[in-house]
């Protein structure tokens, strides 16, 4: 792949603010625009960029542990998440809310933390993807043998 | 409400996330795996029994949302069944797999058990939701994981069978897609109770749409004549693990959502058109899928064959739309569930041992190992139903369910079909087990006896459910009055709701 | 604009037919695209598209007849999400699928069909 350095030194630069971005549509996804799955498309649409400007190996260093492993620890999140209005002999996924406000955010609740499950999901999902495609682009089929 | 319904989702949702992220430690994700399905198989016989005796559905929301808008769980015999049998073959076909070597582990790392898992928890989720949008979700779920288990190995015979796989199955789940927006439109609530409420004095053209949207959509699920073209080219490319395992859940998967949706919902507006339909279809269902099986010369595709083809029987019972013709559509579906997969554990320890599953290069096998030969005959006498076999019964009930509503043609359709699936079996027995091993062909590996016990498991099931049909088919019987009384499912969703 | 928006639905449908009709493993992966575009806007259509406010309640609004039914668009959503996943599953596989075929025809896709495997 062509190393462009307009191309490396912007996406340097909007790496952190599409992040900033994407944890506010997160944030605010309860009761406005935003979500956990489009934060979470913002979020990875990030790492993508890394990916096409620096190459995969690159994306590979920067996310902590391996992208597949991101989908499980979501989806595991996610369902503790529901799972902790059930320690209250409620049903399955409902709300609590908690006591403490957050400035900024105003109210919290489990319903954030299942959105934050699915955002580390979508992460997980699209960055490996997308980092399936660009190492066979650059490897050939032979040498890459994650999906 | 009963919150214990959410417990089979969530251990299968925890063990296939707790797998994958301990992948690493072979031993312990195994672990995980077994202790997740083996809590599973207990819930669902309790739930099963629960159900049996107080003879009531259970029902929980999700979260505080009420009926039409929150999402809904409901069980009632019918889907306990199917959940107590989906998960039994599941948790066989993998002790199966921890017994026999087809699995390597180079496949394992693909993450073989978290997508059986999630399979299961594909399947168990379309067995208890209430809503019909979420019915479509846990589909896409079970075929998501489906595709993943296709795929293991990435052999390019396995990526040829799973595009065609994918392709026709995204297309039902687009049509199933169009059906669920058709019918919110048409009557502004997607939970089936409601459905079937404000169905009672519909009279809509769009209906006789939606039907057919459904029909076609469940078609494709469940390997329906005219659309069952991705069974045939995608089942004898995975492992034979993995079709065992599809064997006992996907296309039956299928018939589940037939049986609940079309008695539930369209027999109440159109069931003269549906029956006649329904018939015709599972005639051919059973015609083309035999034609199919006696023309091919491998054991897996001759067995994919007999999958469309029992699957015709069971669909046939839905056709008869009565209380006898589906409760014997279900032990049937039961019984079929149950030989199948043993037929095809069997025959995947027969492949493991040949190196191929080619009928012209294997032989010998009865002389060499009696005890495999023993359980393939006894597997395969059921199938083609003889006394005292769960095939028997089933074909017993069926036939005497589709004389009772005057189906003469169907019944008689039914018998000859039952004879060439004997044909076929013999085809197999005597090839795989009977002759004499070809001379330049390499002798078969020597079979572990221990592998043998889940299929022994299976065939003495078989045996079980033939001995205990009597009990077997009050449950049945409970399940289908259940299934086609809207009433008393509209009343366990919504208890307030006026009573029509 | 009910009108509008069947038409569009209607096109999808014939695009994504026509798409699924050819012998491209590309042309393939568009026709299911379209397909599920379609279906999606079918749901929009169905919910009566009226001139609403949107379904985000604030202090001071709480007449429910002044906004607009939310569950078409959570339906939409969700299915988005989930064609999202499949799609790219599926582009990873016809990808692969070609690389190994070495053509993009699928006629040429023979494999499973075979009574015997070469």
């Amino acid at each position: 792949m062509a190393e462009s350095l307009f191309l490396q030194t912007v996406s340097r630069l909007v790496f952190p603010l599409l992040f900033l971005l994407s944890m506010l549509l997160l944030l605010q996804g309860y009761d406005q625009p935003g979500g956990g799955f489009v934060g979470g498309l913002l979020g990875s649409s990030a790492i993508i960029l890394q990916i096409l400007s620096f190459g995969p190996l690159y994306a590979r260093r920067i996310l902590p542990i391996q992208p597949h492993l991101l989908v499980a620890f979501g989806l595991l999140f996610a369902t503790a998440s529901g799972m902790w209005s059930m320690t209250n002999a409620e049903a399955f996924m409902t709300n609590i809310w908690f006591e403490q406000t957050i400035p900024g955010i105003k109210h919290l609740g489990t319903a954030l933390l299942l959105d934050g499950g699915v955002y580390i999901t979508v992460i997980g999902f699209t960055t490996s993807i997308a980092i399936f495609f660009a190492e066979e682009a650059e490897n050939g089929p032979e040498e890459s043998s994650e999906k | 409400m009963s919150n214990h319904l959410f417990l089979p989702i969530l251990t299968l949702l925890l063990g296939s996330t707790l797998a994958t992220i301990l992948g690493r430690w072979r031993r312990v994700a195994r672990g995980i795996v077994l202790l997740a399905i083996s809590a599973n198989f207990l819930y669902s016989s309790w739930l099963g029994n629960l159900i049996f005796v107080s003879k009531e559905r259970q029902f929980v929301r999700v979260g505080t949302l009420i009926a039409p808008y929150g999402i809904s769980f409901i069980a009632d015999e019918l889907s306990a069944t199917m959940l107590f049998m989906t998960t039994f073959l599941t948790l066989l076909v993998v002790i199966f797999s921890f017994l026999t070597s087809i699995i390597t582990e180079q496949i394992e790392d693909f993450f073989f058990y978290p997508l059986v898992l999630l399979i299961l928890l594909g399947a168990t989720g379309v067995f208890l939701t209430g809503d019909l949008f979420n019915l479509y979700v846990w589909f896409e779920v079970l075929l998501v994981s489906s595709f993943g288990l296709l795929t293991l190995g990435r052999k390019q015979i396995q990526l040829e069978g799973g595009l065609k796989f994918v392709e026709l199955n995204l297309i039902g789940s687009a049509l199933l897609l169009v059906g669920c927006g058709l019918i919110y439109g048409l009557v502004g609530t997607l939970n089936i109770g409601q459905i079937t409420q404000r169905f009672q004095n519909l009279n809509s053209g769009l209906l006789t749409v939606l039907a057919t949207l459904f029909l076609v959509a469940f078609s494709i699920k469940a390997a329906i004549f005219p659309t069952y073209f991705w069974l045939p080219a995608s089942y004898h490319t995975p492992p034979s693990v993995v079709t065992a395992l599809f064997a006992g859940i996907l296309t039956k998967v299928g018939m589940y959502v037939f049986y609940r949706v079309f008695s539930l919902i369209f027999y109440i507006n159109l069931v003269d058109k549906l029956t006649i339909l329904l018939l015709i279809l599972a005639c051919l269902t059973m015609i083309v899928g035999i034609i199919g099986a006696i023309a091919q010369v491998s054991l897996r595709r001759m067995l994919s064959f007999h999958i469309i083809c029992q699957t015709g029987y069971i669909l046939s019972g839905l056709g008869l739309a009565n209380e006898a013709g589906l409760a014997a559509g279900l032990f049937f579906m039961l019984h079929t569930m149950l030989v199948k997969t043993a037929l095809l554990v069997i025959g995947g320890i027969a492949e493991a041992s040949f190196g191929t599953d080619e009928l012209k290069k294997m032989g010998g096998l009865a002389a060499r190992e009696p005890l495999l030969a023993t359980f393939w005959f006894l597997a395969m006498l059921s199938l083609a139903g003889f006394p005292p076999f769960s095939g028997f019964i089933g074909k017993l009930v069926l036939l005497k369910a589709t004389l009772s509503a005057k189906q003469y043609l169907v019944a008689g359709v039914m018998a000859g079909v039952s004879l060439g699936t004997l044909f076929s079996l013999l085809k197999i027995w005597n090839e795989v087990f009977w002759k004499t091993l070809p001379k330049d062909e390499p002798e078969p590996a020597p079979i572990k006896p221990y592998t043998l016990i889940p299929a022994a498991i299976l065939v003495g099931s078989s045996l079980l459910l033939g001995l205990g049909a009597s009990v077997v088919l009050a449950s049945n019987t409970l399940a289908a009055k259940q299934a086609l009384d809207s009433i008393g499912y509209l009343s366990t969703v919504l208890p307030d709701s006026p009573k029509k | 604009m009910i009108l509008l928006l069947s038409l569009v639905a209607g096109c999808l449908f014939a695009g994504a037919t026509y798409f699924l009709l050819r012998r491209n493993i590309m042309r393939l992966l568009l026709g299911l695209i379209l397909l599920n575009h379609g279906a999606n806007i079918v749901i929009l259509v169905m919910s009566r598209l009226e001139r609403k406010l949107p379904p985000f309640l604030s202090p001071g609004q709480i007449d429910p007849s002044k906004f607009i039914d939310p569950l078409p668009q959570a339906l939409i959503l969700n299915a988005i999400v989930i064609n999202f996943g499949l799609i790219a599953f599926t582009l990873a596989l016809a990808y692969r699928t070609h690389l190994a075929l070495g053509c993009e025809n699928l006629d040429t896709m023979l494999a499973t069909e075979q009574l015997l495997d070469e």
